[in-house]
C-alpha cells in the first residue's frame, strides 16, 4: 500500500500519477532493448578473460585464433594502450590488458567471428604466457609499500587508489568534553547491481568513416567521449544511441571496455559487431558497491546534541579506479547530514585489490557510512535514554543552513518526515513494548541531489540540455541525452513540457538517445536527472511558450502580457472566450520561420569551499528520509523478516507520485537485499557467486508492507520544486531495519549482510553473557 | 556443431511453424536469435531471471531451460501474442496504469506468469499472487506495484 500526504498539486499533470510513457512498448516486448538490434552481416564479438588475479604478461600468440576460418578479427592490449577511466583524472584502465592482469576476469584479449562457436574456438586457442604476481585479496595488505604494486599510481608504492583527510572544528576537543560516545565498527561485503539486462554493445563503422555505437549504458556522453579518447576518432564522427536500458543502478555508468573493444572490432573488420556478455561476465564487470570497513566515533552531549564524527574507512576498489576518488570522499562527507555536526574528522582509504572494480552503485558512497552512522544513533539514544525520534529532532539540520563543510542546504523536510513516520507506524505504542522477537526501528537518509561537481570537459558547460522542435502535425519532439534507464525520467521530460505548453501528454514525442541529435545531459547518476534535465527541459518549455504565446497575441490582438496558456489553449486571461487552440497558434507561429525550435539547459550554481576535495559531495539540493520498519524474528534460528515499512521521503515536490513510490519501494528491495544476504563471496581472489542463483536477490515473498509518505515542500530551485528520489530513498532501509533487529532481540550487528547464522549468534553472544531482553 | 536436424512443429501465438533444428537447439535461442521474436528476453540462460518465460500449451516454462524440440506438436506463447492489435490485454494495462514496468526487462516474463495465473485463478489472493510470480525476478519495482497491478487485473476480469 502506498499513501502521499502531500497538498493537492497546482499542476495539471505534475504532481499526479502519470503512468510511464513507454509502458504500452513495455509490456507488450515491443520496446527495443539494445540486444532486439539485428545489423546485416553481424559478427559477434566475444572477449579472453584473465584466469590469473595478477601476473605479468610474457606473451601472447593469437596466430592460431586468426587463422581460423570465420574469425574476422583478434585484438590484444598492446595495439589499444590509451588509458581512460570515468573520471578525467584517474585513467588507470585499459581496452584489453596491457603489460598486466589485474584479476580473474579481466579482458585479455577480443575475437570477431561469424558465430559464437566459431568465436569460442578463436579464444581457446590464443595463448596467453604470464608470469604470476603476489595477489592482493585483502586491502589491508596494501596498505603500506608494496613490492608490487596493482597499479604505478598507488600513493607511495601502496595500494592505496585514493586517500582522504579532512578535519573541520577540534575533534580531540570535541570528545574530550562528550558525555557520551559511541563506536560503530561496520563491515560491508560488496554487492552488485544486479539488473536484469546483461551488458551488451553493438558496434558498426561505416564506409562514410563514422562509427555507430548502440549500447547499454546509463551515461551515453562518457561512453561517447571514451570513445573518441581512446579511439581517436573525432567526437562527432562518432554516433552513440542509447536503446532501451534494462536496468543500470550504477552499473552502466562507466565506459566500460567492452564497449570500446567492440567499436574497435567493428572498425578492424568494416563490419557490425554485437558483444553481449552471458551473466557471469556481468558479474565480473561488476563496479558494484565498495567492500568497506569504517570507523564510527559519534560524541554527543547529554541532551543527545551532536558533537562530533570521527570516522576512518576503507573501500575496497578492485582492479581499477572508476569512480573511487568520488567514492572515498563520499564515505566520509556523505554523513554530514542529515544532522547539525559542529566537528568532523575523516579519513578515507581505497586500496586497489586483485578483484573485479568496485565503482558506483545506487546511494552512491552514501549507504554504509549512513548504516554506521543510523546505527550509531540508535545506542547513542539507548546510552542516553532518549527516545531515538527525540535525538535525531534534536539534532536535524535546519533548512538554509550550511554544515561545517559547506554544504549548502536549502529546503529541508526532514522534521516533517520524522514526524509522519512516528505517527503512521504507531512508533510511541511499540518501541520496546512489542513482544520478545519483534522490533521496531527507526533509520534517516540524506543524498545529493544532483552533484553539483560534473564529470566534464570543462565545468562552465551545462550539465544538461534540452531540445524541442514543434511542427505542423501539432506533435513536440524532445531531444535530450538524459538516460531513461527505467526511473521514469522520460515520463517526467515529456510531463514537464507537456504541463509548460498547457497540451496533452501524447503530443510530446521523447526521442531516442542519439548524439548526433541529443544535446549533451550528462546521464543517470548522482540523482541528477529530475534536478537538471528538469530545470533545462522547463526552460526549453517555456521558450516555445513565449513564441506561441507571442503569436496568439498577433492572432487576437491583445497585448502578451494579458494571454494565459490554458489546456489546449491560449486565450485572453480576463474574457477567455477570446482565445485560439493550441494549433492555430503553432500554425501562425510557424508562418515566420517554420518549425519552432527550443532550447532550455540548467548549470548548477557555484557552491560549496575552497579546500582540496570541497566539492565533493555539493549538490543544488539534498533530499531527506526517515524510515521506521518493524520486523518479525525467530530466535532460535536467526531467520527475519521485515514486515512493514513506513517510508517518509523529502524529495520536494513529487511530480510523479508513480515513479516516486517506485523508486522508493525499489530502493527499500535493493537496501534489503544488502542488508539481509547479498554478498560478492571471494575465496582469495576469486568470486565464487557469479550467477544470480548464487547471488540471491530478495524475492517476491521477502518484500514487507510498504507505505509511502511524500511530506517534501518545494525546494527553491527544483524544477516545479521537485527534488531526486532515485537514490536516496534506498539509505534508510538498512539501519532501519537493523535497529529494529535490536529492538526485537536486544543485539547489535555490525556487520553487513545480517544473516541468520550472523544474527543468531549475536543472540547467544548476548545470552551467554547473561544478558535478556524484553522478558524473554 | 551439430548438423543432423530434426523437423519441428508447432503453434507459435496461433500461427503454425515448420522449422528443422538441431535436437539440441534451445527454445530461446529459437525464438529470439531465429525467428526474432525478441520480446523474449535473455538475462541468464540459467533458468534464474524469469525473463525468458513463455506459455507452453498456457503453462509458464523457462524457455531457456526448454529445449525447442519438447514444442513439438504443442502451442507457444510469447509476449508477443498476448493482447490484440491496439488493445492490451487486460495484465498489460493493469502494468501500465499501475507503473508495474521500470525498466521493462522482466515485464514480458511477469505479464505471461500473469495472464497464466489469472486463467487459473481468476480471484487470486496476495499470497497466491506472490507464489505465482516468486520465478520471476525484478530489480526496480521491489516487486510492489507489480503485485498491485495482477490484483487490479482481476479486479477488472468479470
Amino acid at each position: 500500500m502506498s499513501s502521499a500526504t502531500a497538498p493537492e498539486s497546482p499542476y495539471r499533470l505534475l504532481g499526479g500519477r502519470i503512468p510511464y510513457v513507454e509502458g504500452p512498448l513495455k509490456v507488450t516486448g515491443r520496446a527495443e532493448y539494445t540486444d532486439d538490434i539485428h545489423r546485416s552481416g553481424m559478427l559477434v564479438g566475444r572477449v579472453l578473460r584473465s584466469p590469473w588475479a595478477h601476473a605479468r604478461i610474457r606473451s601472447i600468440d593469437t596466430s592460431e585464433a586468426r587463422a581460423l576460418p570465420g574469425v574476422a578479427a583478434v585484438l590484444t592490449g598492446e595495439e589499444y594502450p590509451t588509458p581512460f577511466g570515468v573520471l578525467p583524472i584517474t585513467h588507470d584502465e585499459t581496452m584489453l590488458a596491457v603489460g598486466k592482469v589485474r584479476y580473474i576476469g579481466d579482458m585479455v584479449a577480443a575475437v570477431a567471428a561469424i558465430d559464437e562457436p566459431t568465436a569460442e574456438q578463436a579464444l581457446a586457442k590464443i595463448r596467453v604466457e604470464v608470469d604470476p604476481l603476489p595477489e592482493f585479496s585483502d586491502p589491508r595488505t596494501g596498505l603500506t609499500r608494496v613490492t608490487e604494486p596493482i597499479h604505478e599510481r598507488g600513493l607511495m608504492g601502496s595500494n592505496i587508489q585514493k586517500q582522504v583527510l579532512q578535519h573541520f572544528g577540534d575533534v580531540e576537543a570535541a570528545f574530550a568534553r562528550a558525555a557520551a560516545t559511541v563506536r560503530v565498527r561496520g563491515q560491508f561485503a560488496g554487492v552488485t547491481h544486479a539488473f536484469t539486462e546483461p551488458l551488451v554493445t553493438i558496434a558498426e563503422a561505416t564506409p562514410d568513416g563514422r562509427l555507430t555505437v548502440w549500447s547499454a549504458t546509463q551515461v551515453p556522453h562518457y561512453l561517447h567521449r571514451t570513445l573518441h579518447e581512446v579511439l581517436g576518432i573525432p567526437m562527432h564522427r562518432i554516433r552513440v544511441i542509447k536503446p532501451e536500458v534494462g536496468g543500470g543502478f550504477g552499473g552502466k555508468s562507466d565506459p566500460l571496455p567492452h564497449e570500446l573493444a567492440c567499436a574497435a572490432l567493428s572498425l578492424a573488420t568494416g563490419r557490425p559487431v554485437k558483444m553481449l556478455f552471458d551473466r557471469e561476465e556481468v558479474f565480473y564487470t561488476n563496479h558494484g558497491r565498495h567492500p568497506t570497513q569504517n570507523d564510527v566515533r559519534i560524541a554527543a552531549e547529554a541532551d543527545g546534541t551532536l558533537l562530533a564524527y570521527d570516522i576512518d574507512t576503507i573501500i575496497e576498489g578492485g582492479a581499477w579506479s572508476s569512480f573511487g576518488t568520488v567514492t572515498t570522499y563520499y564515505n566520509g562527507v556523505l554523513a554530514m547530514g542529515p544532522y547539525r555536526v559542529p566537528n568532523f574528522r575523516y579519513r578515507g582509504r581505497r586500496v586497489y585489490t586483485n578483484k573485479p572494480p568496485s565503482g558506483a552503485m545506487r546511494a552512491h558512497g552514501g549507504t554504509n557510512i549512513r548504516y554506521a552512522v543510523e546505527v550509531g544513533l540508535d545506542e547513542l539514544a539507548e546510552q542516553l535514554s532518549i527516545d531515538p525520534f527525540d535525538l535525531r529532532e534534536r539534532n536535524a539540520l535546519p533548512p538554509h543552513s550550511t554544515t561545517v563543510n559547506q554544504f549548502r542546504i536549502t529546503s529541508t523536510s526532514f522534521r516533517a518526515c520524522l514526524r509522519a513516520v512516528r505517527e503512521r507506524s504507531g512508533w510511541a505504542g511499540k518501541f520496546r513494548r512489542l513482544p520478545y522477537g519483534r522490533g521496531i526501528g527507526l533509520g534517516c537518509g540524506f543524498y545529493i541531489s544532483g552533484s553539483n561537481s560534473p564529470i566534464h570537459f570543462t565545468p562552465k558547460m551545462p550539465q544538461s540540455t534540452v531540445h524541442l522542435k514543434a511542427d505542423m502535425d501539432g506533435g513536440i519532439a524532445v531531444h535530450c541525452m538524459q538516460a531513461d534507464i527505467g526511473q521514469g525520467s522520460n515520463t517526467l521530460m515529456a510531463a514537464i513540457v507537456a504541463e509548460v505548453l498547457g497540451v496533452d501528454l501524447e503530443r510530446v514525442h521523447v526521442q531516442r538517445v542519439d548524439s548526433d541529435v541529443s544535446p549533451i545531459d550528462l546521464g543517470s547518476y548522482s540523482s541528477r536527472v529530475t534536478f537538471m534535465m528538469g530545470n533545462a527541459a522547463r526552460r526549453a518549455a517555456e521558450r516555445m511558450r513565449r513564441q506561441l504565446v507571442d503569436a496568439a497575441a498577433t492572432l487576437l490582438g491583445y497585448p502578451a502580457e494579458q494571454l494565459e496558456v490554458v489546456h489546449e489553449r491560449i486565450q485572453v486571461r480576463h474574457r477567455p472566450e477570446v482565445g485560439i487552440d493550441f494549433m492555430g497558434a503553432l500554425h501562425r507561429a510557424m508562418e515566420a520561420s517554420g518549425a519552432l525550435q527550443s532550447s532550455g539547459a540548467y548549470t548548477s550554481p557555484p557552491m560549496g569551499g575552497t579546500f582540496k576535495g570541497a566539492r565533493a559531495g555539493t549538490a543544488p539540493a539534498y533530499s531527506f528520509a526517515a524510515y521506521v520498519a518493524e520486523v518479525d524474528v525467530d530466535p532460535e534460528t536467526g531467520v527475519y523478516r521485515p514486515t512493514h515499512v513506513w517510508a517518509a521521503f523529502d524529495c520536494g515536490r513529487p511530480l510523479n507520485r508513480l515513479a516516486v513510490e517506485g523508486q522508493i519501494e525499489g530502493s527499500i528491495h535493493m537496501g534489503l537485499g544488502q542488508l539481509m544476504g547479498e554478498s560478492m563471496e571471494y575465496r582469495g581472489s576469486r568470486l565464487m557467486n557469479p550467477s544470480l542463483l548464487d547471488y540471491k536477490i530478495p524475492m517476491p515473498g521477502q518484500m514487507p508492507e510498504i507505505e509511502v509518505l511524500l511530506v517534501g515542500e518545494d525546494d527553491p530551485e527544483g524544477p516545479f520544486g521537485a527534488k531526486e528520489a532515485g537514490e536516496g530513498p534506498l539509505v534508510a532501509i538498512l539501519p532501519a531495519v537493523a535497529n529494529a533487529l535490536h529492538d526485537a532481540v536486544g543485539v547489535r550487528c555490525h556487520a553487513v549482510p545480517i544473516t541468520p547464522d550472523r544474527l543468531l549468534r549475536a543472540i547467544d553472544a548476548r545470552r551467554a553473557a547473561g544478558r535478556t531482553w524484553k522478558g524473554e | 556443431m551439430s548438423s543432423r536436424t530434426v523437423p519441428l512443429r508447432f503453434h507459435l501465438n496461433g500461427l503454425p511453424v515448420e522449422r528443422a533444428v538441431p535436437p539440441e537447439r534451445i527454445l530461446l535461442d529459437l525464438i529470439r536469435d531465429e525467428i526474432r521474436l525478441t520480446g523474449t528476453k535473455r538475462g541468464c540462460d540459467l533458468g534464474t531471471c524469469g525473463c525468458c518465460t513463455v506459455l507452453l500449451d498456457g503453462v509458464p516454462v523457462l524457455s531457456c531451460l526448454t529445449l525447442a524440440l519438447r514444442a513439438d506438436g504443442r502451442s507457444v506463447t510469447t509476449i508477443e501474442g498476448i493482447g490484440q492489435a491496439g488493445k492490451l490485454h487486460p495484465v498489460q494495462a493493469a502494468f501500465v496504469e499501475c507503473g508495474a514496468t521500470q525498466c521493462g526487462f522482466c515485464t514480458p516474463g511477469f505479464v505471461l506468469t500473469a495472464v497464466a495465473l489469472l486463467r487459473d485463478h481468476p480471484h487470486p489472493d496476495r499470497e497466491t499472487i506472490v507464489r505465482a510470480i516468486s520465478g520471476n525476478l525484478c530489480r526496480c519495482t521491489g516487486y510492489t506495484k507489480i503485485v498491485q497491478a495482477i490484483e487490479r487485473a482481476a479486479e477488472a476480469a468479470p
